[in-house]
């Protein structure tokens, strides 16, 4: 029944997948994180700059973000990220057109986090001295993303499924290798049945541990 | 903005800020410049790539106003029929029944993890194979299709969460009337909930026109972002500039919805005569729950 | 007195979004005009020298001037002409549905699709080549791409056959379109760019384009050019053999190339014999 796999690299393909997923997430949580400390920074140009980095990247489809990456970055201003063969140098490109456009999510989802806590935290750590980085760093943040793991989850997971643009510029993941099946073989219903398993498999524990783990975290108040 | 991160500023942290901008300032400039002298230097901002948009209006009339409508076409008939779709399922899940409420979290969770871009294409697939549409209209419904089965489903929890945020007292005082479930549910609850989503709704709207970018990108469905095509073999390749305006139009446009959100959230806010409850919105359709408890949303799904 | 605004001003995004809906769908209006019965006719949009939408709406190519030549011997005038995009994938479709009458898109004809259309012709033979900048002299023959940066779009098996059998080490790229793949050839990140030699003539020959890229000869297989048409329709496909004909006898073809092909440098071959494939 399952014959129509041969040929294919099922796992390979979702290990890409993966692979795009956990470098993307790592990049756009440090990004992200950088990109909220900004938002509330006593600095105005950098408050500025990321309020305008937040509403634009997030107006622009990620097609179009990973499209800049590919054709700007690499083909004409000749950056490769370090990798010398095309598949290198397009899985490195997704990456990175992954964390510029999650990075916005994850800034907002930090922000409404920083939101939460208490003025008096703020207050009481800036009455024993502390500069606006300590307090960001020692005070605000570790509380922060104890009530942020919920919404984080759900950016992990969109980022899960968005890792499929990346067979825009050709780097086999996932729906590259689907696209391909399901035009060759004739069992529309199984394959499409497998990819959307395969899905599911990676998103729903993802959201019921960290379902879990933000329950275990929560900042109770 | 007078934060309760940092006091305010003595001469000394003026000074220091005053650094970090100008070394900001700096940097930013030094990225700016690379950009631009790498894109000069590549003939990428030859007058010739970009005249097209800005001498003559033949680019915008023949290919992005075309491509603009089937964006607007396609996110437009993915609201219009997931909307319906999202509140059966939405309120399906707030039932007393199990049997109705089990069956409609399955869906509803099935389908928000399963990729836009997978969904469009098996739908492509499917009515290639088991209909007869001709190839025009069947990129145009597998696009939908695609985008109805994701967005019903966060539809359904945005309807599930405009219901939760109404006031308990509001189905308390339906029950003291004598209202049955239904009454309530289409009588109070509702006419309050689709007021409080509004917002929500619009905000879904941007992520809908997002999301029509994959059909042009996988499908060829020809769309804003399929235009680039076109468009860049008549004018030897500018693949850059089109792009850059493609995107400014998805920027505008988005911006616009955007904008018209935060507007009609801010209405509501302020509003007098409602309970005050809204499904609020972030910049670009990011949904933050307010009163609802177990509200669990999506961020910045593109597939 | 607020939540009536809101409501409005929702509803007349709506509308606003409707609005625009609708006027796109206006443009099928043909009864107005007069005269002459019409005709749909399927090319490719986006592939200058083959069939090219241009910014005036107008249709240009080889492809285009053939379908013009032969609708005009079938008896229909140029303006009854409809210009149809058909895509790669949906061809016979389109064909087996009836929404062209016939496709002229550099459309080659073999075994696999001759189970489902007819073709006649063939009006052109092109051959897989490749597209490298005009001044690069490294790639001489298909084995020198081992090593090199490859470009084609998604989906074709021009790319793949190249790494298959002739340069098991080239790096492929793959794209969209051809844009982006000679953008890249243009600033040096790919080397090289395959298809059909006609296709990549095409590019060449834009006015942009002159003297920045160049056809590297290689014929690495043989693509018979036929017009696409409804399986079985014999008088459809004798009428438009007997135009072909008359398009080559009276030089009209040869005109055709010149204008079409010829700024790049591109060395056609004769036209080909109607109903002789070559293999």
């Amino acid at each position: 029944m399952f014959d129509f796999l041969d040929g294919y690299d099922l796992l390979g393909a979702f290990w890409v997948t993966v692979k795009l997923t956990v470098f993307s997430a790592l990049g756009s949580l440090i990004w992200g994180t950088l990109l909220a400390g900004m938002r509330v920074s006593p600095v105005p140009l950098m408050r500025g700059f990321a309020t305008a980095y937040v509403n634009v990247v997030r107006n622009i489809p990620l097609t179009v973000i990973i499209m800049f990456a590919s054709l700007g970055l690499y083909s004409t201003l000749g950056i490769a990220l370090g990798s010398t063969d095309i598949k290198g140098i397009n899985f490195r490109l997704a990456v990175l057109a992954f964390v510029v456009y999650t990075a916005s999510f994850v800034c907002e989802a930090i922000r409404s986090g920083i939101n939460t806590v208490p003025v008096g935290q703020a207050e009481a750590a800036r009455a024993l001295g502390l500069s606006f980085t300590q307090v960001l760093r020692l005070i605000v943040l570790p509380q922060a993303f104890r009530s942020v793991v919920n919404p984080l989850s759900n950016v992990l997971i969109a980022l899960t499924k968005n890792t499929t643009v990346a067979s825009a510029i050709g780097v086999a993941e996932a729906s590259y290798l689907m696209k391909e099946m399901i035009e060759n073989e004739a069992q529309l219903l199984l394959i499409s049945g497998v990819f959307a398993l395969g899905f599911v498999i990676l998103t729903l524990p993802t959201g019921l541990i960290l379902g879990w783990v933000a329950k275990k975290v929560a900042v109770k108040r | 903005m007078s934060s309760v991160l940092y006091d305010t500023q003595g001469p000394r942290a003026k000074r220091r800020n005053i650094l970090y901008t100008v070394l900001f300032v700096l940097a930013a400039a030094a990225v700016v410049w690379w950009v631009y002298d790498g894109l000069a230097e590549k003939h990428q901002l030859d007058w010739v790539k970009w005249k097209p948009f800005f001498a003559g209006t033949q680019a915008w009339e023949t290919f992005i106003w075309p491509g603009f409508q089937n964006t607007i076409k396609a996110a437009f008939f993915a609201l219009i029929i997931a909307l319906p779709l999202g509140a059966l399922f939405g309120i399906g899940r707030l039932s007393d029944h199990r049997w109705v409420r089990v069956p409609g979290g399955v869906v509803v969770e099935f389908f928000r993890a399963i990729p836009v871009l997978l969904l469009m294409i098996i739908a492509n697939q499917a009515y290639s194979e088991y209909t007869d549409l001709d190839p025009d209209t069947r990129l145009l419904y597998a696009v939908v299709t695609g985008l109805v089965l994701y967005n019903a489903s966060v539809l359904a929890e945005i309807v599930r969460a405009g219901i939760l945020t109404l006031p308990r007292g509001q189905t308390d005082a339906a029950k003291a009337i004598g209202m049955r479930k239904g009454q309530t549910m289409v009588f109070v609850l509702l006419p309050q909930a689709v007021t409080a989503m509004l917002p929500a709704i619009v905000s879904q709207l941007v992520v809908i026109v997002k999301d029509t970018a994959l059909g042009g990108a996988v499908l060829s469905f020809p769309e804003l972002l399929a235009s680039v095509r076109p468009m860049s073999a008549n004018y030897g390749s500018n693949t850059i500039a089109c792009f850059t305006i493609v995107a400014l139009v998805y920027l505008a446009l988005n911006f616009a919805l955007t904008s018209f959100a935060s507007w009609l959230e801010r209405r509501l806010r302020r509003g007098k005569k409602s309970t005050g409850a809204v499904v609020g919105t972030g910049p670009g359709g990011e949904l933050e729950t307010i009163g609802a408890p177990s509200l669990n949303m999506d961020d910045g799904t593109a597939a | 007195m607020q939540l009536r605004k809101v409501t409005a001003a929702s509803a007349a995004v709506l509308a606003l979004a409707l609005a625009a809906t609708a006027c796109g769908s206006d443009d099928k209006d043909d009864s107005a005009s007069g005269g002459g019965k019409k005709i749909t006719i399927g090319i490719k949009i986006d592939q200058p020298g083959i069939g090219l939408k241009t910014p005036d709406g107008k249709y240009t190519g080889f492809d285009v001037d053939v379908a013009t030549y032969v609708a005009k011997e079938l008896g229909y005038d140029a303006k009854n002409i409809e210009f149809k995009e058909t895509k790669s994938q949906d061809r016979e479709t389109a064909i087996s549905r009836g929404d062209v009458k016939f496709i002229v898109a550099s459309y080659s004809i073999n075994d696999e699709r001759l189970k489902k259309v007819d073709f006649a012709g063939p009006y052109l033979l092109a051959h897989q080549d490749i597209l490298v900048r005009a001044d690069d002299d490294s790639i001489k023959k298909p084995e020198d791409l081992n090593n090199k940066k490859l470009c084609s779009v998604t989906g074709s098996t021009s790319a793949q056959n190249i790494h298959d059998t002739l340069a098991p080490k080239a790096d492929l790229q793959e794209y969209g379109g051809y844009s982006e793949c000679l953008t890249g050839l243009e600033n040096k990140a790919v080397d090289a760019l395959t298809t059909d030699d006609s296709i990549l003539a095409g590019y060449a020959s834009q006015d942009v384009n002159k003297g920045k890229f160049k056809l590297a000869g290689f014929k690495m297989t043989n693509e018979n050019y036929g017009i696409g048409l409804k399986k079985g329709d014999a008088d459809l496909k004798k009428k438009i053999n007997d135009a072909l004909t008359k398009m080559v006898s009276d030089g009209s073809w040869q005109k055709a190339v010149d204008a079409n092909f010829g700024p790049a440098g591109y060395k056609n071959e004769k036209a080909p014999k109607i109903g002789n494939v070559v293999k």
